[in-house]
């Protein structure tokens, strides 16, 4: 992969041709992750993505570790690469009045703003979709805050699990009749940036019939607890208030995680016919307590599930996930073993589905970044560049794009707003 | 009505359960057409899911199936017939794109895979949602949401250390699927309008669970020798507060991994004697004395209600939120405020309350159209109407058990 030679833009341009999203230009004030997988899906497959950061306020991400060469560096930050490749970055220190100017220049250019601050920042800045539609009147812009842009509760500060507490997908994880445990990672910033992606994409299509743009003001919690609806609808027809579900579902039986031989080794298990039960019985060995009455159908699988699952774990607990894996999935039973990261990175059906791609980026040759879930037949995405260093892209996006000249570019240097 | 943004688009939903059902409701929720094809005689088994209205089980009355199914007409269909499959056709003509899950190699059986279906619709964008997609060696391996999930590594994040990992609730792996069936379908129908050709869609949920949601993590496991550990009620990242506290009524979601946010956290705690021990003093040393601390803020919490400590604690630009359940999401003030959920008019299920837009659009407002369909509801509408076919072939289909 070039990244630095001068005949990168030309390069850039082929690399995107016959992309699903070419000439589309997209300008990310993202950071963390619901913003910037945003920008990052729209990259993958084929956009342009300017990412607007300064080195005042970086992308709160390039804190985290690890490291590319092991010590704090906000261009080394590993996690930011995965979240940023394919995107050019300019540093704009937008307190100062310069800067925002700078950007309304740049959004003049663009046809999406993605951002995902709290509802006040941009306002405060000037630079909320009111103030951008002036320049750009057929603007699609997209918030992704965490309860919205109105509403008493609108200001809140979350983070992920903070918003999956409040979208009430929290109080159901733990297990059942035991205290709440909570997810404590942020299921809620990757799928509202793929509902953002959705939007933004229905918008695009909007516009090219109509030429009007439109502001998508998304809520992650609305966006979240839009994926509970059985539990919502449970209240509000019968009035009942769920609790931690642990495995369980309300009909299936067995439905869980049982222990197998080996460290922290678990098979998943779940039967949903009884023509499966059967089977199920048939590869344990039909063990005796497989005709009990309490085992015979469904409801009474469920409302002895406990005991079950103990009975299965007898026969689970001899064997590794994988064999007991093989000996299900040769019967037709869903079972899969409960597998971490390491496990899925190591796994040649993971491998063979491209989940993992080698890019190299200036701070580590050879880094592995997650690939692209997504197979299109004709017009693949691609990883085409790494992430951008801090303010990399700042000549190309001033100077070829916009067309200032490289000593007014060194003059906002030297007055820190491009910073 | 307004005109919705995917006005015009004709969708075809051909699947079952969750993850067909919200890819296409988000397109009918723009103003995209949809005709949601139910396999006779029982139609979608989300029919059978509940909840339903004081737990009396009826096929028209499923909670599930009434929310995922509002913005579409329904008809039955038997697509595995082989009469069926040429009145599909006729539908995949009329469509401009086509979701289904049936899994790898179903579609080939009945004679409609996309080698197929594009000889008869080259525009067509057909998008197919598996557990582990079309290729690989797990790709005909049966699974449930549940095991997509821990297969791909989501649940070895949850749960405690010494026990079972947990899966995410309800069906997550099935709506994650559809979220990204959603989003790359209209990736692909942009495209479209340049090239003037569809193309195929291999969605598969273990792979978005894996890239999407774990892929993140990469690095952490890969160059920070760093796996994802379930710790019950507290993240295994190397900072705290990131855990769930118990206070008076319940429990408070306390994540808070900046600095200045514990500095702003001791001040609403009257700045306590314990708090200036160097033991506590940043948020990596904090967490390596996790359990110490889960108690003394739990001692400041335990007097306190989760809406006075959320209210003190944003006041405080400390982001703290209560964990709030069903109830408390439904009765929610704010939520009220921004007309989140919806009623909806069922002439079996009678008066159902759901969420409703999970976004705004300024141009394009999300809308109800229509509730979800009566199983077989515009089979006149769509054989007759749309595809022009008699109302005694119809008769005969019925009696064949093409079409209920």
């Amino acid at each position: 992969m070039n990244m630095h030679n001068p005949g990168e833009n030309l390069e850039r341009k082929e690399k995107e041709k016959g992309m699903p999203l070419e000439g589309l230009r997209v300008l990310d004030f993202g950071w963390v992750w619901a913003g910037p997988v945003v920008g990052q899906l729209l990259g993958d497959m084929g956009a342009e993505v300017i990412k607007v950061e300064s080195r005042k306020r970086p992308d709160f991400i390039r804190i985290f570790p690890p490291f590319a060469e092991g010590k704090p560096d906000p261009d080394g930050a590993l996690f930011f690469h995965s979240l940023n490749r394919n995107k050019l970055s300019v540093t704009l220190d937008l307190t100062q009045p310069k800067a925002a100017e700078l950007v309304k220049r740049v959004v003049k250019i663009c046809d999406v703003v993605i951002e995902n601050f709290s509802p006040k920042a941009l306002r405060n800045l000037g630079l909320d979709y009111p103030a951008l539609r002036e320049i750009k009147p057929d603007l699609i812009m997209v918030s992704l805050s965490a309860a919205g842009q109105t509403g008493p509760w609108r200001d809140i500060m979350t983070y992920g699990p903070s918003l999956g507490a409040l979208a009430g997908l929290d109080s159901l994880i733990g297990y059942p009749g035991e205290r709440v445990l909570g997810w404590p990672l942020a299921y809620t910033d990757p799928a509202s940036g793929l509902l953002g992606v959705f939007g933004i994409m229905a918008a695009l299509r909007h516009r090219e019939r109509t030429g009007r743009g439109q502001y998508v003001d998304l809520a992650q919690w609305e966006a979240t607890s839009a994926l509970i609806p059985e539990f919502i609808l449970d209240y509000t027809m019968n009035g009942r208030v769920a609790g931690p579900q642990g495995n369980r579902h309300p009909h299936m039986a067995p439905h869980g995680c049982f222990r197998c031989q080996g460290e922290d080794a678990w098979i998943t298990i779940a039967i949903e016919t009884e023509g499966e039960w059967g089977d199920l019985c048939k590869v344990i060995g039909s063990p005796p307590w497989c005709q009990e009455e309490r085992f015979s159908s469904r409801e009474s699988r469920l409302q002895h599930q406990e005991e079950l699952n103990r009975k299965i774990e007898e026969w689970s607990a001899s064997r590794t996930p994988e064999e007991a894996m093989s000996a299900l999935q040769a019967a037709g039973i869903a079972a899969f073993p409960s597998y971490g990261i390491g496990d899925v990175l190591k796994n040649s059906h993971f491998e063979e589905r491209g989940a993992k791609v080698m890019v190299d980026h200036p701070k580590m040759k050879g880094e592995v970044l997650y690939g692209l879930p997504w197979k299109f037949s004709r017009t693949p995405g691609n990883i085409r560049r790494p992430a951008p260093l801090l303010g990399e892209h700042n000549q190309y996006v001033f100077c070829q794009l916009l067309g200032m000249s490289e000593e007014e570019v060194r003059s906002l240097e030297e007055e820190k707003v491009l910073y | 009505m307004a005109k919705g943004a995917l006005e015009g688009i004709k969708v075809l939903e051909y699947g079952q359960f969750i993850s067909t059902a919200y890819c296409c409701k988000l397109m009918g929720d723009l103003g995209a057409e949809v005709i949601k094809v139910e396999v006779p005689p029982d139609g979608d088994p989300a029919r059978r899911y509940g909840p339903f209205p004081q737990d009396t089980p009826h096929s028209e009355k499923s909670g599930l199936f009434l929310y995922l199914n509002i913005n579409k007409r329904g008809i039955t269909l038997d697509p595995r017939a082989s009469e069926g499959a040429r009145i599909f056709r006729e539908l995949v003509k009329w469509a401009d794109i086509l979701v289904e899950n049936w899994g790898p190699g179903s579609m080939t059986k009945w004679g409609l895979d996309y080698p197929e279906l594009k000889e008869i619709n080259p525009r067509l964008i057909m998008t197919s949602i598996t557990p582990f997609g079309q290729t690989g060696p797990y790709a005909h391996y049966k699974a449930q949401s549940l095991n997509v999930c821990h297969g791909a590594g989501v649940a070895k994040g949850i749960g405690s250390l010494s026990r079972e990992p947990l899966t995410p609730p309800g069906s997550q792996s099935h709506f994650f699927g559809a979220l990204n069936a959603a989003a790359s379908t209209m990736v692909a129908l942009w495209e479209r309008e340049t090239s003037g050709e569809g193309q195929y869609l291999d969605i598969s949920e273990a792979d978005c669970w894996a890239m999407l949601f774990n892929g993140v993590w990469y690095s952490r496991y890969l160059y920070g020798n760093e796996e994802v550990v379930r710790l019950g009620h507290r993240s295994n990242l190397p900072v705290y507060p990131w855990a769930v506290l118990r206070c008076q009524d319940g429990f408070i979601s306390a994540t808070a991994p900046e600095e200045a946010q514990w500095q702003r956290l001791v001040e609403l705690m009257g700045n306590p004697e314990w708090a200036k021990d160097p033991r506590f003093e940043n948020r990596v040393k904090r967490s390596q004395h996790a359990d110490e601390l889960d108690g003394l803020i739990e001692s400041w919490f335990a007097s306190r209600t989760k809406a006075e400590i959320f209210q003190a604690c944003q006041e405080k630009n400390v982001p703290f939120s209560p964990i709030q359940d069903v109830r408390e999401v439904v009765e929610c003030p704010h939520l009220k405020e921004r007309d989140y959920f919806m009623k909806m008019k069922h002439p079996e299920a009678g008066e159902i309350t759901c969420p409703g837009p999970p976004y705004k659009l300024s141009e394009t407002p999300w809308e109800l159209r229509r509730r979800a369909p009566l199983l077989g509801e515009h089979n006149e509408e769509i054989f007759c109407g749309l595809l022009g076919h008699s109302p005694q072939d119809l008769a005969r289909w019925r009696e064949e058990g093409i079409v209920r």
